[in-house]
């Protein structure tokens, strides 16, 4: 499989899927994935990852829109000629047939011999590392390695696209960092374009090439994980990837990629506008924890120490302000990194002017 | 779930505690009838003073009641396989039905079993008769001069009891298919496979213990129907249950009716044994989740 056919390209062209309840699961989606390249769609629950992923593998037909695979628009191919190789969430392995059946299953379908079939399935359990297992039955599998499994089923067919719906979600947190790894490997080597679906950004900035952040159905951002982290272009981008303090404000003055806000706790605050603002607009600040840092001369605003946290290689201090908001404020864990004590005022500032972001409220 | 609370052996004594009056009721209602039925056929005189195994020699070297014995079980193989092939399709349409389609199909299913056998049975016979509603159609069309014998006979008594046990069939099938987890379809078509593909490799195994619980049922229920195989077979076929019957109530002969039964239960049994073997040996898993 290393080095097969050059990776297919995907697109989706403005698809839109309105439910037979009237549901609108997905709005006006645009998606450019180049070949070879790992996206993962990342969203909270109900904002329709799953239903894309459905999309793209055939079982469901958009009502608007286009699926274009490499130079293909594929609407009109049923499941089963679409070449998409896809892993259930629940593995959805045959409970009927053993280890090495179920990987060979669509070589079967595609009319490849016995001895064939059996040969290939051995060499992508051994690629998964279950080279012994082939003659079990899916139930006598852990959940980790029916995920692997599924996973050589899946490559079995050579897809020119890899669908992975939320894969890692039932596995423990060891196991989960292992086949992640182990996914990003084997995809890198057989070089298949591949979208994963979760609802864990930490997975999603860790494995994805690019992130496509999904909320309501609708397309927040598509961008590389350092921009969707360090460039949030939505208050939801902002908020659901990372943590992130919102503060709310009102623009004393704006220019065309950035303004300075009054903050309701006091103080003043420079950031970034991703879009344009005007004067004396309402606005919610976005400030990561890290981003933040204690001062001792008059700058930034005053508060008072809620709870220090002390969680491993960071210290995490919560901050009540004067409006009654809190604030975390995150530090790494240094030799005279000191916890203080809740009730002790403090004053807290940005690390930098450009750090905070804002957006309309 | 295993609590901690109580140890495996509680468990196992609380439970047979509980099982304690079912298991009465099993053993006189149940066992000990059998058992006396049992007795009563190792009798070589009709009035059960004579030890020996008479009854069972007369039956099994008498070609006549050997004939009884090859019908009935032929009787209940068409009728299970009459209600399967038309059963599984209605079954699978429950399952890929909305809710009020579901609502329907059960409420037809079920409709044979809250009418009584013998109201069913008479319905049969006025459908099937010589001036019943399919002759007299088929003749007002002008699609046939005579009428069409179907009262009476093995057809005619064949489609007449698929109908009346039917639900005994769909009712398992609507359970093991709605148990199928419908992402194994779907992962089946992503691999390439086709709809036929899907259903026979994918579908069908995986429906198999639906499949052999609906036809243990319905053959159980068939080759014993007495009612609907009278009436609708009428005098000329004769299976099991009427014969056991003759023997009984008209001849008398207790030792030799009950040696029948006792027959007729072991081949029942072996039938039933055979259908689970079977399907045991398609490798099919029950608890599948
Ligand atoms: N078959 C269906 N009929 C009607 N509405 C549906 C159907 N399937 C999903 N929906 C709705 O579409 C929306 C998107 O669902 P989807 O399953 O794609 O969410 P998701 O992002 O995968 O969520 P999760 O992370 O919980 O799996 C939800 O509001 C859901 O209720
Ligand atoms: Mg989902």
């Amino acid at each position: 499989m290393a080095g097969g056919a050059e990776a297919k390209s995907l697109v989706l062209d403005r698809i839109t899927h309105r439910f037979a309840g009237g549901t609108l699961a997905v709005s006006d989606i645009n998606l450019d994935v180049k070949g070879g390249e790992i996206i993962a769609l990342l969203g909270p629950s109900g904002c329709g990852k799953t239903t894309l992923l459905r999309i793209i593998a055939g079982f469901i037909g958009q009502s608007e829109g286009r699926v274009i695979i490499g130079k293909d628009v594929v609407d009109a191919l049923p499941p089963n000629r679409r070449a998409v190789g896809i892993v259930f969430q629940n593995y959805a392995l045959f409970p009927h047939l053993t280890i090495s059946e179920n990987v060979g299953y669509g070589l079967a379908a595609r009319g490849v011999d016995k001895a064939t079939r059996r040969g290939e399935a051995q060499r992508l359990l051994e690629m998964v590392q279950l080279g012994a297992l082939g003659a079990r039955l899916p139930r006598q599998l852990s959940g980790g390695q029916q995920q692997r499994v599924a996973l050589a089923r899946a490559l079995a067919i050579k897809p020119s696209i890899l669908l992975l719906d939320e894969p890692f979600a039932a596995l423990d947190k060891n196991l989960r960092l292992d086949m992640q790894i182990e996914v990003k490997r084997l995809q890198r080597m057989a070089g298949i374009t591949t979208l994963i679906v979760t609802h864990d950004q930490e997975e999603a900035l860790s494995m994805a090439d690019r992130v496509a952040v999904l909320s309501h159905g609708q397309l927040e951002q598509f961008g590389t994980p350092s921009e969707i982290y360090d460039n949030p272009q939505t208050l939801f981008v902002n908020t659901f990837v990372g943590t992130a303090n919102r503060m709310k404000g009102t623009v004393i003055a704006a220019g065309p990629t950035g303004a300075r806000v009054q903050l309701e706790a006091g103080g003043e605050i420079i950031g970034r506008a991703p879009k344009p603002l005007r004067a004396s607009d309402k606005v919610v600040v976005c400030l990561r924890p890290e981003h933040l840092h204690f001062v001792s001369d008059e700058s930034g605003f005053a508060g008072e120490i809620g709870m220090a946290l002390p969680l491993g290689a960071t210290v995490v201090h919560e901050i009540r302000m004067r409006d009654g908001q809190s604030i975390k404020i995150s530090q790494a864990r240094t030799g005279d990194t000191s916890l203080r004590d809740a009730g002790a005022t403090v004053r807290i500032a940005p690390l930098g002017p450009g750090l905070a972001t804002i957006f309309p409220e | 779930m295993k609590s901690a609370a109580i140890a495996p052996g509680d468990v196992t004594r609380y439970g047979l505690g509980l099982a304690a009056p079912l298991a009465l009721v099993f053993a006189v209602f149940f066992i000990a009838p059998l058992a006396q039925l049992f007795y009563l056929s190792l009798h070589n005189d009709a009035v059960a003073t004579v030890w020996g195994l008479g009854q069972y020699v007369k039956f099994l070297t008498d070609p006549f009641s050997l004939s009884v014995l090859g019908a009935t079980l032929l009787l209940g193989a068409e009728v299970t396989l009459l209600c399967l092939v038309l059963g599984y399709p209605i079954a699978w349409l429950h399952q890929r039905a909305g809710h009020w389609l579901q609502t329907v199909i059960i409420l037809i299913v079920l409709l044979p079993l809250l009418t009584s056998v013998v109201v069913r049975t008479f319905a049969w016979i006025v459908i099937l008769g010589r001036q019943g509603i399919i002759n007299s159609t088929l003749q007002s069309l002008g699609l046939i001069s005579t009428p069409l014998r179907m009262l009476y006979t093995q057809g005619g008594l064949v489609v007449a009891l698929a109908q009346v046990q039917m639900p005994l069939m769909v009712l398992p099938l609507i359970t093991a298919i709605g148990r199928i987890d419908t992402n194994l379809a779907d992962a089946s078509a992503s691999l390439g496979a086709g709809h036929w593909r899907t259903f026979f490799r994918v579908i069908l195994p995986l429906s198999m213990p639906g499949i052999i619980a609906g036809c243990t049922l319905t053959y159980a229920a068939a080759i014993t129907a007495f009612i609907t195989q009278s009436l609708v077979g009428g005098g000329q076929m004769l299976f099991m249950p009427m014969y056991l019957y003759q023997q009984a109530s008209t001849l008398q002969n207790w030792p030799f009716a009950a040696a029948i039964s006792i027959i007729f239960l072991v081949a029942v049994l072996a039938i039933v044994a055979l259908f689970s073997t079977l399907g045991r040996r398609a490798r099919i898993n029950g608890d599948a989740t």
